[in-house]
């Protein structure tokens, strides 16, 4: 067994409202500390209303080969956004 | 409430609070980028940090009590060891990680126990403080718990560690209790509870988290004493204020 603590990524909501946001990442040896950590060493200067932590190891990441098949599809399907409604000016900023 | 006795009694009790959070909070500090991991760095700094806090509003109405115009900073850094009312405990020095984390426990225990008490004091000086700090301390009995019982049930090693830090701390704690006339001018007023009425609760806490970390509770009942009253400080307090108060020594009345 490893003496070093697992990593745990942290993720921070700013403010009720938005959403949680990875800030970075900490070792502690539970989740319980995770969050004291977490609470510690990114939340000193009132960040956060909330936080999650999960251990890096479970966090599944797209691999950066994929790149290809993966964003490049879509590179060529403009109509997917939706600029080509005419949208009436009494409607405002959107 | 205005007598002349209940003013020094009261001076003496408020000297008691900050004091025992100022000589803690600096023997926090000296962990500050020393500490086996950087979580533990920085969670210790800012504990460190609501302590010392807490100190300015202990001294702070300390001075003003006294009424000789002394603000927080003369009172933390013009006094030497005999004008001091910590207890023991907090003076002694850090020890190992460990050693450090139950000590830590300890006194968070104490304090959270006794600001839950302040909370209603009579005096609304005092409560106002003791409400402010009541968060601060809540969390650091729940960090410092956590801790000593995941090294006290860890490894050989780290049991063993804990264990020797509570036998070496035990004789330390009672005198967290003990109460004297200033206690008894304080409860006769209403401003704060006889030393001795927290132990209950206490003892309840600290054997539950003790018996979580796998450790054994002393059952030795002496204890060592002197620093809350001021009667004799252990040798560790002139050498944490030569460190502390250097400057002040050094460069007599230095401001920035």
């Amino acid at each position: 067994m490893s003496k070093e603590w697992p990593l745990w990524e942290v993720f921070i909501r700013g403010q009720h409202g938005l959403s949680h946001r990875h800030v970075g990442s900490l070792h502690a040896p539970d989740e319980e500390m995770a969050i004291k950590n977490a609470r510690d060493v990114y939340t000193r200067r009132n960040e956060g209303v909330s936080i999650w932590v999960v251990e890096a190891r479970h966090i599944a990441a797209s691999s950066p080969e994929e790149k290809g098949p993966l964003y490049e599809p879509s590179n060529s399907k403009v109509y997917r956004h939706p600029t080509f409604f005419d949208i009436p000016d009494d409607v405002g900023h959107m | 409430m205005a007598g002349k006795t209940n003013d020094d009694a009261l001076f003496q009790f408020l000297l008691r609070m900050g004091d025992n959070s100022l000589i803690l909070g600096h023997r926090v500090s000296e962990w500050c980028g020393l500490s086996p991991v950087l979580e533990e760095d920085i969670a210790l700094a800012n504990t460190a940090l609501d302590l010392i806090g807490q100190t300015q509003f202990w001294l702070g109405l300390a001075g003003e009590v006294e009424g000789k115009g002394r603000t927080a900073d003369d009172l933390a850094f013009l006094r030497d060891a005999w004008d001091f009312r910590n207890v023991l405990m907090v003076e002694l020095p850090n020890g190992d990680f460990g050693q450090t984390m139950m000590r830590q426990f300890l006194y968070d225990a104490w304090s959270q126990v006794m600001v839950g008490r302040l909370i209603k004091s009579g005096d609304k000086r005092i409560a106002d403080i003791a409400e402010k700090a009541s968060k601060e301390v809540a969390y650091h009995v729940e960090r410092s718990a956590d801790t000593v019982v995941g090294l006290g049930d860890g490894s050989e090693e780290s049991h063993a560690r804990m264990q020797a830090a509570i036998d070496y701390l035990w004789p330390y704690v009672g005198e967290m209790f003990d109460g004297d006339e200033v206690d008894a001018a304080m409860v006769a007023a209403g401003i704060a509870p006889d030393p001795a009425s927290l132990r209950e609760e206490y003892d309840a806490l600290v054997n539950k988290v003790l018996s979580e970390a796998t450790l054994k509770v002393p059952t030795d009942v002496f204890h060592h004493k002197g620093g809350r009253t001021g009667y004799m400080h252990t040798e560790h307090l002139g050498h944490l204020l030569t460190s502390m108060q250097w400057l002040q020594r050094a460069y007599p009345g230095a401001t920035w």
